[in-house]
């Protein structure tokens, strides 16, 4: 579904992903890992071409979409949802929404606002309110289901349960879970393992935009050295 | 009480067509962030195509559908219009800073300019009347044009649709997205570009209906787009940049403003927008319904800056030879060439004092010229009312413009930005109209003439070389202010405010002292004019004079010093040459957005950029 060929990504003279490659099938969930400054939200950004790879290739789907104009990605079917949230804050939540949505693509989970506020309750009760007046769960929360508006085949979500309270996380959790289970391929940033390990089959690890390992976290938990190294604990 | 109630529909009917441009311009600039200072120029499209149209469909569609279809089909074309010059001039610009979209839209000023003049004639056109509208209701008593009635009420209704396109349709909500965050709206699968062309036809559309629903009222002529700009952008700082409320309300106010103004104080109609415009910012800085701009939304483009640096051997070695060039002149030239050469120095230092508060400072100011054409004024009331010996005269132009500077700049500074720009805009216009209006003191736009230096700066010579020296020293002088602490205080403050007050620094009072400096310096270029014109007129306090400079600066390069003493030089020798042909303003406007477009780095900078590639000159990193 998505393929990295030897990416390589600068902010002006810095270097920072270096020869960057890996996969992902149709139907996985992926976390991304790696302590803060390895190069997780670079990676995602030169996926979603936020941030154009100097050299190299991402193909999504079998099309090479390095180069393209982020919108013609994310038109593709790659849903990005960064890792700052950036919600329309003078927006309302249904306005949020609106500005995410896409039409139905084929071979996609296709939502509707309704069915995102069965995921998300609390963005029903607060449908009507201002962006600025929400919790940071809740706009976390808000950039998923604005996401998802888009019917994206591909989710990027890039360290969702960043500053968020444990039950928000749980609850977060459950949510990517029913994603997984209607079809949707996630590719999930994360520091630590706890919350990776409960959604994700795969872990690839990088540090300094190098990738240092790819495998499932069983594989993971047989080599602690790797985890103790290049893992936040 | 009848006559008063009349005057009030005569105000709020002018409220229309303003409330229109104004709306399309705030439209403009909440999502593009772009001030569009070519509004007026489609103001005036708006105008004669309206009246040409006028001139055709009623043969066709009978006189009111004819009447009414022509002003709609008008805000088409202009809007149309409107998503060319999107498209062609500011789409590969809207990264940069401001000076280069002020700069581009300026340029789009004069080659609209011209193709109305190849187009419909120097002739004013006469609009047509409102078909079924021609007679007047009485009210009170009082006879109100049928026409202004019917304005009035369709106003609302305009709000009324404008307010549900931004508030609920879906493109109304892009646009909101889109003017809080770009990039966001383009990550999740939206189309910015169209968007942003979309939302500049749509204002540039507006500003074509105001343009055509006024033609019952007036007419259209080739000063038009100059002539709105100043109420238009005093309507937009009153009500606050990006809010339509506050474009309507502020509209109602200066219109009806105006129209009491023209009968109980014909004198000072201007004046008075402008005071009321400064009384509202000392309450409300960001307008009456505007919000605080978020500092650092703007992107810059390019490289950091190359620090200026204090002269090398072969840049002293430079000066040097070139003010020996300079001062053996006029051993071998003949007297026009000094007299272009007195022009170019004057300039020169004109546009190196703007280029010392908009490069050194950081702060755009659009309104320069209110401390040229001040100091000129300052030093010419002196000589003609108080018989002032010209040396005192002259040394009295940079302290006067000084003054003015500091009381300008005690408005200005606060903001930053384009509610800077704006404002500055806005005060220079405000200073123009004084000069303009009151005549029984600045003798109106009859100038003040006879302003003669004393005997023995006389003849063209002595004169050439007191501005020589005077001019010199001037731009070595703001040179040293950059290299002095004050000057690195200065360049910490514009690069990051932040840090700067960190470190000590108080940004503001250092900001306000450098406006003033550069006001000064203005003056002196100023009173440097006044006695080599022998006169002076209005028109050097003019919006033009401003932007003179600063596309003499632009030109020149923002990021060197030198930039503005060879962009006046450059300007001043390619107008010569272009004025003398007869669409000048087209072929300077295309020249201007090409360099805009593909030098973005000016003349100085991209002949460094040359140099460095060719080894040269030493890369700027490498001194670091
Ligand atoms: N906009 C930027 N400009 C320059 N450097 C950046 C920028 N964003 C991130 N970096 C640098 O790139 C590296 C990788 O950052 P990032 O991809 O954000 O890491 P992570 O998401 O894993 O924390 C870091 O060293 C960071 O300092
Ligand atoms: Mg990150």
């Amino acid at each position: 579904m998505l393929e990295l060929e030897r990416v390589n990504s600068f902010y002006g003279k810095a270097h920072i992903l270096q020869d960057l490659s890996f996969s992902v099938g149709r139907g996985e969930v992926v976390a991304l890992l790696g302590r803060n400054g390895a190069g997780k939200s670079t990676t995602m950004k030169s996926i979603i071409q936020l941030v154009r790879p100097k050299s190299g290739k991402v193909r999504f789907q079998g099309t090479e979409v390095t180069g393209q104009a982020a919108y013609r990605v994310a038109r593709a079917g790659i849903g990005y949802v960064p890792e700052d949230r950036r919600i329309f804050t003078a927006l309302t939540v249904l306005e949020n929404l609106e500005v995410g949505r896409q039409p139905a693509r084929e071979g996609a989970p296709h939502w509707s606002v309704e069915q995102l506020f069965e995921i998300f309750p609390n963005l029903h009760e607060r449908r009507n309110q201002l962006g600025k007046a929400m919790s940071g769960g809740e706009q976390q929360m808000l950039t998923i289901a604005r996401t998802l508006m888009g019917n994206p085949s591909l989710l990027l979500l890039d360290e969702p349960s960043e500053g968020i309270a444990p039950v928000i996380v749980e609850e977060m959790a459950r949510a990517i879970l029913r994603l997984k289970a209607q079809g949707l391929t996630v590719m999930i940033s994360e520091q630590n393992l706890h919350f990776a390990r409960v959604v994700a089959d795969r872990a690839i690890i990088i540090e300094s935009g190098e990738k240092k390992f790819d495998g499932t976290f069983a594989e993971l938990e047989a080599h602690p050295e790797i985890r103790d190294a290049y893992l936040a604990v | 009480m009848g006559f008063f109630f009349a005057q009030l529909l005569t105000g709020l009917s002018n409220a229309a067509g303003l409330f229109l441009v104004a709306s399309g311009l705030s439209l403009i600039f909440g999502v593009t962030r772009i001030v569009n200072f070519a509004h007026g120029s489609f103001y005036m499209l708006g105008a004669y195509f309206g009246v040409t149209l006028m001139g055709i469909l009623p043969d066709y569609l009978g006189s009111h559908v004819g009447f009414w279809g022509s002003i709609v089909l008008t805000g088409v074309i202009v809007g149309l219009v409107g998503a060319l010059v999107e498209i062609v001039v500011l789409r590969p610009i809207y990264r940069a800073p401001e000076l280069f979209q002020l700069v581009a839209t300026f340029g789009v000023i004069l080659m609209i300019q011209d193709l109305a003049l190849m187009s419909w004639g120097a002739e004013d056109i006469m609009g047509a009347r409102a078909p079924g509208l021609r007679g007047v209701f009485r009210i009170f008593g009082e006879p109100i044009p049928k026409y202004d009635i019917v304005l009035i009420c369709i106003t609302p209704f305009i709000l009324i649709a404008l307010w549900w396109l931004i508030a609920k349709t879906r493109l109304g909500i892009l646009v909101r997205a889109a003017t809080q965050d770009r990039e966001m709206v383009g990550a999740l699968g939206v189309n910015q570009r169209w968007l942003f062309t979309g939302v500049f036809a749509l204002g540039s559309a507006l500003a074509g209906w105001g343009g055509a629903l006024q033609l019952p009222k007036g007419g259209a002529d080739l000063l038009m787009d100059m002539n709105i700009i100043g109420p238009l952008f005093v309507v937009v700082v009153i009500g606050g940049m990006g809010s339509l409320p506050g474009a309507f309300i502020a509209s109602v106010i200066i219109s009806v403003l105006n129209v009491f103004g023209v009968t109980y104080m014909p004198q000072s109609t201007l004046v008075l927008m402008f005071v009321v415009m400064a009384i509202v910012l000392i309450f409300r800085p960001y307008g009456l319904l505007g919000k605080e701009e978020v500092a650092g939304e703007h992107g810059q483009v390019g490289a950091p800056e190359a620090p200026i640096r204090p002269f090398g051997r072969t840049g002293r070695l430079a000066v040097t030879g070139l003010l020996a060039v300079l001062a053996l002149l006029p051993l071998v030239s003949d007297p026009f060439l000094l007299v272009l050469m007195t022009d170019i120095i004057i300039f020169a230092l004109f546009a190196a004092s703007l280029h010392f508060i908009l490069g050194a400072g950081g702060l755009t100011s659009f309104g320069h010229a209110a401390f040229y054409g001040g100091g000129a004024y300052v030093a010419a009331l002196l000589v003609t009312y108080a018989k002032a010996p010209m040396e005192i005269a002259f040394i009295a132009a940079p302290i006067g413009a000084g003054m003015l500077a500091l009381v300008v700049g005690w408005f200005c500074i606060r903001l930053s930005g384009v509610y800077l720009a704006m404002l500055t805009l806005a005060f220079s216009q405000l200073v123009w109209s004084l000069a303009f209006q009151w005549r029984s003191v600045t003798r109106g736009d009859d100038g003040l003439i006879n302003i003669w230096p004393s005997d023995w700066l006389s003849g063209q010579v002595p004169y050439y070389y007191f501005t020589l020296v005077i001019g010199a020293a001037g731009i070595l002088f703001l040179r040293h202010v950059i290299h002095a602490p004050f000057g690195y205080a200065l360049r910490a403050a514009r690069d990051s405010a932040r840090q700067a007050e960190a470190t000590g620094i108080n940004v503001k009072r250092v900001q306000y002292l450098a406006f003033a400096l550069a006001g000064a310096l203005a003056g002196l270029a100023g009173g440097l004019f006044v006695f080599a014109k022998g006169s002076v007129f209005p028109t050097e306090l003019e919006i033009g004079k401003s932007f003179d400079a600063l596309i003499v600066v632009f030109l020149g390069g923002i990021k060197t010093l030198s930039g503005g003493v060879v962009g006046a030089a450059f300007m001043a020798t390619v107008e010569d040459w272009l004025t003398r042909m007869e669409y000048w303003r087209l072929m300077l406007g295309m020249l201007i957005i090409a360099v805009v477009i593909l030098a973005p780095e000016g003349i100085v900078g991209s002949a460094r950029r040359l140099g460095e590639r060719l080894g040269l000159i030493k890369r700027a990193e490498a001194e670091e």
